[in-house]
């Protein structure tokens, strides 16, 4: 007899989103992904200058609002077959690299490290056994007596007055908690340092955005950042000199300490590197354009189909149309209706809605459901790192071999690529990432120094728009993976928009062949040990990093409320 | 002494947008100090950490949903700070709870926080506010201004050429 269970809302995510699964026999047999707000910022959109599309889809979301701020002016630059800068595309990627660092930091240590931390149980540990365990893994200078013991103090001082604040929502004490007290000790150390760490990655954001959180400094055909060396208002080398400062310091954590923490989890928790794996066609966009055209990448990106790194075939450049000519979306599941049957290619997408009620076996989402040459496709981190690696790219193997290595270390035994198609390795695939983000924060850095040194201060070439029909596609290796925009302008107007954005390609329902999309596929045979407490669902969902405030959008909810307020 | 005044709401969610249009009255309608920073939060959270951290006083401005009329406008404060964060009473945020729980942490919260919100209308898609809401806006701007300036921070009117 299987039980479903609901979990509605998922929490410590961005936007709303519903999970249901059918447990029989301590397993998950069948799982539903369900978007519960619709997203209608396309609409807003329509009649618009494509000029002002990055500030409005920017508003889409409170964690990603850089990311769409620089596909949308990707997208109009495509659509006009316009180049950028040599200066805007180094001070675009250093934002990118930034702002992608930042939230892999936030994501790990504060919207999902408490899947696998039991905060309570840290209590109980010695600090100084923790502070030589620390010292014993990595050189990170925080990892000592000092900082264990007055963390273990902080933590005390929270659970005996009651206030666990952030901590309260979790499953403390729940059977699936593996880790000793000293482990769950130095995770809370790292987390509250992690904290102070993500604030480095957002200066640089600052900096050069003009304004967090909602940066200011984009436009289509560059960026507006003047570039001066000895002027006070505009990009000085004072500020670049800070922001070579932060980078070390984001270089230095992400290195020893968030590396070595993911790799920790993972041969602690070694039984999840065989759970959570779900869709193994992988998609992955290129990013970190090197040249004014969007032909060079720094970090390159594919398609790999059934988990076979052989199969890679690359996406090469901006607007490739192995890429634009790939992506369709199903509302077969979908609270939408199309005019006609079948999926439809993005610049001929359509935003009606149609509400039916959760439906199993018919509509039950507010997402649609994306394809790639109709295969459904997991992004993101994973996605990433495996393109990456069947690309050759070297930096990337440096980083995954050491993640690797260290949890065949801990877990003293040889674990190999194989562990990455699961949970864990989509979190170590994030660790991975941002370590071969931070290297690139410092590449970029200095080939912008180096291009403004030649005397190119350039930094916008002004976009001029036909009177007739003319569509482009924008896309960014975001976060949470492949993002993009799709375009369509008539006589300087928008036509159509439409944003296909990485929890739609992850999140989504099943598809136009009833295939289940990547989280459905990744919580089958799921084990749980207690479905009132189904934390092995939410393992799982978090690895992807579920932000679905943009993939769709907000719904009013009466909150049913006791606290009495008065008017002023 | 250091204040900071949050706007915050999804500005393409029509109502939703009066905390951040109301950050932007102030910033017109007022000469703020130093010791004042107003920021448009828009729906961000950790972002804010840093401009957030050691203040001895936060506004925020936000849209609220309490069963009153819309337009009314509403102050909370005091011990009514954490059960309003806890119930959500603001619709959409998620983001800002959490940035609080993360100061808490850190040691570093501000000494005092006040809400001053406004029932909202409409939270439909679009990019302009309903007109009830909308001619409240500056009636917002004005509380957060007297706040301060009962407090003793040094806030002065903006002439407005007519």
């Amino acid at each position: 007899m299987s039980k479903r269970v609901t979990i509605d809302p998922i929490t410590r995510i961005e936007g709303h989103l519903r999970i249901d699964v059918d447990v029989d026999g301590g397993r998950v047999k069948k799982a539903w992904s369900s978007g519960q707000m619709w997203r209608g910022v396309e609409l807003i959109l329509l009649g618009r200058d494509p000029r002002d599309a990055w500030a409005i889809t920017q508003r889409i979301c409170g964690v990603c609002t850089t990311v769409h701020a620089i596909t949308s002016v990707r997208a109009v630059e495509n659509a006009l077959n316009m180049e950028v800068p040599l200066n805007a595309q180094y001070i675009r990627n250093l934002i990118i690299l930034a702002h992608a660092v930042h939230d892999q930091i936030v994501h790990f240590y504060h919207l999902s490290a408490l899947d696998w931390v039991d905060v309570t149980s840290a209590l109980k540990a010695d600090p100084d056994k923790a502070a030589a365990l620390g010292e014993s893994l990595s050189s990170w200078s925080l990892n000592n007596k000092h900082e264990m013991r007055k963390t273990h103090e902080r933590l005390k001082h929270f659970v005996n007055g009651g206030q666990l604040g952030i901590f309260t929502n979790g499953y403390w004490g729940h059977p699936a908690m593996k880790l000793s007290p000293e482990v769950n000790l130095m995770a809370v150390a790292h987390y509250l340092q992690a904290l102070e760490v993500q604030r480095k990655a957002n200066k640089i954001v600052s900096i050069l955005g003009a304004k967090t959180p909602h940066i200011q400094n984009v436009a289509v055909g560059g960026v507006a950042n003047p570039i001066a060396t000895d002027s006070q208002s505009v990009l000085t080398v004072e500020r670049l000199m800070a922001i070579k400062g932060f980078i070390d310091e984001l270089s230095d954590f992400v290195k020893n300490v968030y590396l070595i923490d993911v790799a920790a989890v993972g041969a602690f928790y070694a039984d999840w590197t065989a759970i959570g794996k779900g869709v193994t066609n992988y998609l992955a966009v290129p990013d970190i354009p090197m040249d004014t055209k969007g032909t060079q990448f720094a970090m390159p990106g594919g398609f790999i189909e059934g988990g076979n790194l052989s199969s890679y075939k690359p996406i090469k450049t901006f607007g490739d149309e192995y890429f634009t000519k790939g992506v369709e979306e199903s509302v077969k599941h979908s609270w939408y209706d199309y005019s006609k049957g079948g999926a439809l290619h993005p610049y001929k997408g359509e935003t009606k809605p149609n509400y039916t009620d959760f439906k199993d076996d018919a509509k039950y989402s507010w997402l649609k459901s994306p394809t790639f040459y109709g295969k459904v496709a997991q992004v993101g981190p994973l996605a990433r790192v495996l393109n990456m690696l069947a690309a050759g790219h070297e930096p990337t193997k440096k980083y995954a071999t050491a993640a690797l290595d260290t949890v065949s270390a801990l877990a003293k035994t040889k674990v190999g690529l194989d562990a990455m198609h699961s949970t864990i390795g989509r979190h170590a695939a994030r660790a991975v990432t941002a370590a071969v983000q931070v290297d690139m924060l410092a590449g970029q850095w200095s080939a912008l120094v180096e291009n403004i040194g030649k005397g190119d201060t350039k930094t916008f070439n002004a976009p001029k728009f036909p009177k007739d029909e003319v569509m482009g596609v924008g896309f960014h290796e975001a976060p949470r993976g492949a993002l993009s925009h799709w375009v369509v302008i008539d006589n300087g107007k928008i036509k159509n928009y439409q944003c296909v954005v990485p929890s739609t390609w992850n999140a989504c329902p099943r598809n136009e062949k009833d295939e289940p999309g990547p989280y459905e596929a990744s919580l089958l045979n799921t084990p749980i040990a207690d479905a009132e407490k189904p934390l092995e669902v939410l393992r799982t969902i978090h690895s992807f990093d579920p932000c679905i405030a943009c993939a769709i959008h907000l719904t009013d909810k009466e909150s049913n409320t006791a606290i009495s307020v008065r008017a002023v | 002494m250091r204040a900071v005044v949050l706007g915050v709401g999804n500005i393409i969610l029509s109502d939703e947008a009066a905390g951040v249009r109301a950050v932007e009255e102030l910033q017109a309608a007022w000469s703020l100090p130093e010791s004042v920073l107003a920021i448009d939060g828009g729906t961000s959270g950790m972002e804010m950490i840093e401009d957030l951290s050691d203040l001895d006083f936060l506004i925020v401005l936000d849209v609220v949903k309490t069963g009153a009329p819309p337009g009314t406008l509403v102050k909370i404060a005091g011990d009514e700070i954490p059960v309003f964060f806890r119930h959500k009473l603001s619709p959409h945020q998620i983001a800002l709870p959490d940035v609080l729980a993360s100061l808490e942490l850190l040691d570093a919260m501000p000494k005092e926080i006040v809400v001053l919100g406004v029932e909202f209308s409409s939270l439909e898609l679009g990019l302009e506010m309903t007109p009830a809401i909308a001619r409240m806006v500056p009636r917002l701007a004005d509380l957060a201004a007297e706040e301060l300036l009962t407090r003793g921070y040094g806030l002065m009117p903006v002439r407005k050429v007519a």
